[in-house]
């Protein structure tokens, strides 16, 4: 929900939260009509919504370069498919805070990213070792830097054996060391993003709890 | 990079960032208007709050919202 202060800075054109404008009360007034108007309102929904999926899947076309032309219009395709019918399914839940169409591209471009990060780790190894991370502590330091500046890293490598579960370390190893797309991540582990950004928000606060118990909080960069 | 910026980098992902953040599913519910906001001048974080830390926090979450500012924005 937009605070009042935010709403007054939004520039020439402020929305009352809930209170879509013209164009996005047409959109949906169109959207729960019947018959051709109905499916004409799809249609062009659609429209929009291949053309944000296109951008995304060009966007991202660098991480998945093993695709071909082909594989990226079908993954554009099937994402706009998809938005559709995540949009329709939580219309009600638009409320008019953020014009309709920057609402609906959201969906795409989501459904877009999730699908290029999916396949470009089709067929790859997820790395999930909780004990690899001693490897990270003596990564691209000489013995002197670390004798003068790795208290802190040290103490991290400390705080992440000793007060970690073997799950929180391979879902922080993974996610933060190991760069494995979060996506890609819940779809192996079956579970969802927000249930492992809990994983990973839990680890980072004993982390932090650990630092401070030694007095290393103001160190943090 | 350099070494001690590479540690900087490493030290921010594995710690994350500090204070309140909302969730993955929150920050996907409010993206819309915190990007409508941030292009209209507004304070994104003022209407949004905890949104920005978590955009530091999570790197999907990060690149979704980068993707809608661009889109947006064209």
């Amino acid at each position: 929900m937009l605070s009042s202060r935010a709403q007054a800075q939004t520039g020439s054109t402020p929305r009352a939260p809930g209170r879509p404008d013209d164009e996005s009360r047409e959109w949906l007034r169109r959207l729960r009509a019947e018959g051709p108007e109905r499916e004409q309102a799809l249609a062009e929904l659609h429209d929009l919504l291949l053309r944000a999926a296109r951008f995304e899947v060009s966007r991202r076309r660098a991480a998945a370069p093993h695709l071909r032309g082909g594989d990226y219009d079908d993954l554009a395709h099937h994402s706009a498919d998809d938005a559709l019918v995540a949009i329709l399914a939580k219309l009600d839940r638009f409320r008019g805070d953020s014009r309709f169409t920057t609402w609906a591209y959201k969906f795409a471009l989501l459904e877009a990213a999730v699908k290029v990060r999916r396949r470009a780790w089709q067929g790859r190894e997820v790395p999930l070792d909780a004990e690899r991370w001693p490897l990270f502590a003596h990564r691209g330091s000489t013995p002197a830097e670390e004798a003068e500046q790795d208290e802190l890293l040290t103490a991290v490598g400390e705080a992440i054996r000793r007060r970690l579960t073997p799950h929180q370390r391979e879902i922080l190893v993974a996610i933060t060391l190991d760069d494995v797309p979060i996506d890609v991540l819940a779809e192996r582990l079956n579970t969802t993003r927000g249930a492992l950004y809990k994983t990973l928000h839990d680890a980072r606060r004993k982390l932090r709890s650990a630092l401070a118990e030694q007095g290393l909080e103001g160190t943090i960069p | 990079m350099t070494p001690s910026a590479d540690r900087d980098s490493t030290l921010k992902r594995l710690l994350g960032p500090v204070g309140p953040e909302v969730t993955c599913d929150e920050c996907f519910d409010h993206l819309d208007v915190y990007v409508e906001v941030e292009l209209a001048g507004g304070d994104p974080d003022a209407a949004v709050p905890g949104l920005h830390a978590h955009l530091d926090g999570c790197p999907a979450c990060r690149e979704d919202y980068e993707s809608l500012r661009a889109y947006v924005s064209r």
